[in-house]
Parts: C-alpha cells; sequence; structure tokens
C-alpha cells in the first residue's frame, strides 16, 4: 500500500469512529459540559440507573427487537423458500416488491404506516410499532436468507426425498440445517433493524410508551444530559456484538 | 428388489418431446443401463420412475402396482445422484442412516445396519467422518450405502460415476456391479458414456429424442444394431449404403457387398471385423480397394483410414491386431476385407 493510500485509510476511520469514542469517552467524564481535564466517573450509569423513562424505552427497544427478529425470520425464511423452490404466478412482480420498501424513504414509509393504521383502527403503540418494523425488516430476511439457499442445492432435497423424508421432514433435517448460519445472521439483522429504528418508532409511539431511539430524541430536545452518553455508550457495545456475532455467522457475498 | 414397467411414457416440456412413447420392462435383479446423447430423454426417464417427473401418458409400476400418484418418499427407492448429494452437515454414518431415521426405526437396529452397509461398501471405520474429508469414491460409496440402507425396490442411478476419473471410475464400475449382484437389487443407470453402460448392464436401452431405438443385451446391441444411430452412438462403425439387391446390397462403383440378412439398402460394419491387408488379395467374403489416408499406431491394434471408390469421400475406418508389428504406411494399396455375417442390414 503506498503511503498516501495509508493516510487516506486512517483519515477514514478517524473520521467514522472519532466522534463515537469522544462520545464514549464522555460518558466516563465526571462533567456535564465535555470539560477537561478528564476525570473517570462512573456517575452517568448511576443516573442512568436512575432514570425510569430511559430505562422503560430501553426495555421496549430490546423485546419487540427480539420478537420483531423472530417474527421477521420465521416469515421471511418461508417465504425467501418459496422463492427459490416453487414456481407461481406474480412472482416477478412479488419479488420485484421486496426492494421498494428498502429504498422509499423511512419518514414517508413511517407517515404512511401511521395514516393506515388509524384507518385499520389498529392505531399508535409499542404493537403498531412491532407491526412496521417486521414489515420493514422482512425485505432483508429474504434477501439474506435467499442469498444462503442458493447454496443449499436442490438434489439435497431431493435425495432426501428417495429416502423417505416427507417435505417436512426434508425442510427440517436437511435444508434449515444447512441454511442455519444464514438463519442467524437474518436473525440479527432484523433485530438490528428493528433496534436502530428511529424514524417509524417515532411516527407511530403512542405518548409515554416509546422505543430507546424515541426516547433519546425527546430527551435531547429538552436538553441534553451525559446519561445519553451513557446510553448510547452501551448501544454501541451491543451493536457491535452483534456485528461481530453476524460476521461469524455469515460471510458476506462468499462461500465459508 | 422388485420389476419396473414403463408402459407408453411421454412428457412434453412446451414443444420439446422428452418422451415419447416409452415402453421398457425392468426385471427383477437386473442392472439395466439407460444410454442416450445428452438431451436424448434419458434422465427424465429415471427422474420419473423416481417420481420427479410427472408423465403427460403412460404408467409406470412396481410390482404389477401402479405408482404415478405415489410420492417420491413413499416409492421405496434408492437413487445416486451425479453430485452424490450427501448431507454436509452430517457425519458418514448420520448419512447413511438418514433413511431410517426418518423412518422411525429403533437406534440400535439402525447402528447395527449402518454397519453392515459401511461393511458391504468397505468403508469401515469413516462412520464419524464428514462428507468433505472423504475422496470422491469414499463419498460415492457413502451415497451408494446411504441408497441401500432402506432397502429400497429399485435403484435409480443416475450418471453415478460421472463426476470420478477415469481409473477411479473403472475401480468403482466393478464394485458397484459385485455389490449390485451381493443385494441382488434391481439397478437403473443413466449413463452418456457407452464404455460404462457395456460393461455394467446385463441390458441397456439406447435413447434418442425421448424415443426408445433397441433394448437388448449389451453384446446383442453392440452386435446387431438395428439402426444407423445404435450403431454410431455405440461403438464405431463404416455405413455401408447402396441398392439393395439378393442377398446384400450394391455399392455406389458396383461392388457387391453380401449382409448377415435381408437388407433394405443400408449396412453396418463394426472397423475391428475388417482385416486390411497390402496389395489386391482379400482373405474374406467382402472385399473393398482402396489406399491408406491415414495410419494411427497405438501400439496393441492400428487404426487405418482408407480412401475406397464405393464410400467416395467417407474412408473406411479399420482397427487392425497388431500382429506382424508392420505398418502399412499411407499411400500404399490395400484391401480391406470382412464376413458377410459381420455386415449388418440397419434401418438409415
Amino acid at each position: 500500500m503506498t503511503r498516501l493510500a495509508k493516510i487516506y485509510l486512517v483519515a477514514v476511520l478517524v473520521f467514522l469512529y472519532l466522534p463515537i469514542l469522544v462520545m464514549m469517552a464522555m460518558a466516563f467524564n465526571r462533567s456535564a459540559l465535555y470539560e477537561m481535564p478528564f476525570t473517570f466517573d462512573l456517575v452517568w450509569f448511576k443516573a442512568l440507573m436512575e432514570n425510569e423513562r430511559l430505562l422503560q424505552a430501553s426495555w421496549n427497544s430490546v423485546w419487540i427487537a427480539a420478537v420483531n427478529a423472530v417474527i421477521a425470520t420465521a416469515l421471511g425464511t418461508l417465504a425467501a423458500y418459496a422463492f427459490a423452490r416453487y414456481e407461481f404466478r406474480l412472482k416477478g412482480l412479488l419479488q420485484l416488491l421486496l426492494f421498494p420498501p428498502i429504498t422509499i424513504p423511512w419518514l414517508i414509509i413511517g407517515i404512511s404506516m401511521l395514516i393506515f393504521f388509524f384507518w385499520v383502527g389498529i392505531g399508535r403503540g409499542l404493537h403498531a410499532i412491532l407491526l412496521g418494523h417486521v414489515a420493514l425488516s422482512l425485505p432483508y430476511v429474504i434477501v439474506v436468507v435467499g442469498a444462503r439457499l442458493r447454496d443449499v442445492s436442490v438434489q439435497l432435497e431431493e435425495a432426501a426425498a428417495t429416502l423417505g423424508a416427507t417435505p417436512q421432514q426434508t425442510f427440517r433435517r436437511v435444508t434449515l440445517p444447512i441454511l442455519a448460519p444464514g438463519v442467524i445472521a437474518a436473525a440479527l439483522f432484523a433485530f438490528a433493524v428493528s433496534f436502530d429504528q428511529f424514524v417509524i418508532s417515532y411516527f407511530l409511539a403512542a405518548p409515554g410508551t416509546s422505543t430507546l431511539p424515541v426516547e433519546i430524541f425527546t430527551a435531547i430536545r429538552k436538553g441534553f444530559t451525559p446519561e445519553i452518553n451513557a446510553i448510547s455508550t452501551i448501544i454501541i457495545l451491543v451493536s457491535m456484538s452483534l456485528m461481530l456475532l453476524v460476521a461469524r455467522n455469515y460471510r458476506f457475498g462468499g462461500e465459508r | 428388489m422388485s420389476r419396473v414397467d414403463v408402459e407408453g411414457a411421454t412428457k412434453n416440456y412446451g414443444p420439446l418431446k422428452a418422451l415419447d412413447g416409452v415402453t421398457i420392462h425392468f426385471t427383477d435383479g437386473e442392472f439395466f443401463g439407460l444410454l442416450g446423447p445428452s438431451g436424448s430423454g434419458k434422465t427424465t426417464l429415471l427422474r420419473a420412475i423416481a417420481g420427479f417427473v410427472e408423465l403427460d401418458t403412460g404408467a409406470i409400476s412396481f410390482d404389477g402396482e401402479r405408482v404415478e400418484a405415489v410420492p417420491v418418499h413413499r416409492r421405496g427407492i434408492g437413487m445416486m445422484f451425479q453430485s452424490y448429494a450427501l448431507f454436509p452437515h452430517l457425519t458418514v454414518n448420520e448419512n447413511i442412516a438418514f433413511g431410517l431415521d426418518v423412518r422411525g426405526t429403533p437406534r440400535d437396529e439402525i447402528a447395527h445396519r449402518v454397519q453392515e452397509m459401511l461393511t458391504l461398501v468397505r468403508l469401515p471405520g469413516l462412520g464419524g467422518r464428514k462428507p468433505k474429508q472423504l475422496s470422491g469414491g469414499q463419498q460415492q460409496r457413502v451415497a451408494l450405502a446411504r441408497a441401500l440402507i432402506t432397502r429400497p425396490k429399485v435403484l435409480l442411478l443416475d450418471e453415478p460415476l460421472g463426476a470420478l476419473d477415469r481409473r477411479l471410475r473403472q475401480e468403482m464400475q466393478v464394485e458397484l456391479r459385485e455389490i449390485q449382484r451381493e443385494t441382488g437389487i434391481t439397478a437403473i443407470f443413466v449413463t452418456h458414456d457407452q464404455e460404462e453402460a457395456l460393461t455394467l448392464s446385463d441390458r441397456i436401452a439406447i435413447i434418442n429424442d425421448g424415443r426408445l431405438m433397441q433394448t437388448g443385451k449389451p453384446q446383442e446391441v453392440y452386435e446387431n444394431p438395428v439402426s444407423v444411430f445404435a450403431a454410431q452412438f455405440l461403438g464405431d462403425s463404416n455405413i455401408l449404403r447402396g441398392a439393395a439387391i439378393d442377398g446384400g446390397l450394391r455399392l455406389a462403383d458396383g461392388t457387391m457387398i453380401g449382409t448377415s440378412g435381408p437388407c433394405g439398402g443400408v449396412a453396418i460394419v463394426r472397423p475391428e471385423k475388417i482385416s486390411v491387408q497390402g496389395g489386391l488379395g482379400a482373405a474374406r467374403g467382402n472385399a473393398l480397394r482402396g489406399d491408406v489416408l491415414q495410419a494411427v499406431y497405438t501400439g496393441a491394434s492400428v487404426t487405418y483410414r482408407i480412401r475406397t471408390a464405393a464410400l467416395g469421400d467417407v474412408p473406411l475406418l479399420a482397427f487392425a491386431q497388431n500382429q506382424t508389428g508392420e505398418l502399412l504406411s499411407p499411400g500404399s494399396a490395400v484391401t480391406a476385407s470382412w464376413d458377410a455375417a459381420h455386415t449388418v442390414p440397419v434401418t438409415p
């Protein structure tokens, strides 16, 4: 690598990670006003522990993300399987329709969901947020599982059938185990999509109950406190661990 | 161990006739080779017997019982795929046990029969490995053991040895044959490799364009092909075309050729049936004079291409045993001769 390229690489990394590192450092600084010198203190984490609203919102975020991951992964895996193995009417159109939700701005999706949910009587609240997140995560799951499904040769399923396995047994004992890394990666993806989601959650949250990103946004509008740094630090650590898990289970675009 | 009957099997894929009224009766315990060029319909026929392909019309029965409505997993077949299709997430033992496992066979019986199978396919001691850790030949044997453990009525093999190199393939041919005899199972296999078909099969069928061209023992089909296609697809042959006369045919230059039976104007002779001699002396009944176009020395035999007035542009192909150690050089005048009995009338 040339010298210039190295400098460029370092610049990019600094640009990406320095703000995050500064924020994480400030979570451990006693001063509320980013004052130097740096004095190590866990005061903001203690304050966080006493902040009921923030804790409740965190808990909401976690269980919505988890339930969303389970539902979206189950539905998405079955959909990906149907796309890969069966021919049906309008298959091409349906596959095409998967992608716009990824590209349409969340703001617009959020507003349309809010209007639609009110219109059909679902209303706002955590259940509405969950519903919105499932709809949002499905395309990601289908794409991730579908990519992995290309590695499961049809001949393996045919071989299982000749050996006396029913279609259900074949799916459970052959397809699913081989597909597992893709399914796990998709579940972690779905978890992350939901956990990080702000815009849609913001529109669908009922007053008083919301998810962590929405709560952080509300808190900042009232006035910034370093508790936000503390909770953000925790989220970053959790997200990074999830990413590591995904990377371990799923090699993007190639064979393991 | 079963009889398999296919009656008037027809399958169309759009305008393409993959199977066009094929009728074959596979007898109990025989090793049957389906031979044909790619796209001939042989694989479609095998997959129809397995249950992966639904026929448009026609009947398939195992031991007299119709099976068209029976789904693959209840047909009681064993199948070997060209890619082996071993389950990558299971060990050798688990792969072999799969068929019994899904039937809910008791654990100790499974263990016992897996061991039996490992012995049968000569792989003892490798049960704990994953398929990836095995060589191509070993994977082949695992696939065979897995297919046989359920004691299927019929074993279907789709180009079973296609992925192996030549040497290993010949070894596996012998073993496959032995194991098939030991188990007495009816086996139907698809191949485009004519040598493999001849070596392995009790009987073969030649299929082309979805139609059955000829069925019989390998020797029968090879020695007495009924059509130009069968003669050319199975082995090499010289095609003799002329006017039908009593007892044979008259070639373009007027040479009379005796045939083994009544001839409609086309006959074939296998290159190895032809003797080639320098000069004009004919050793046997049918003779063509010409000169050597090309002589390829391969040690045990010599392949000659001979230009003759009778055949015009198409050279006569002859495989001569290397008995004298001498080579007839290109350009020399020779006489190629063979018996009328080896001149087989065929349909064009």
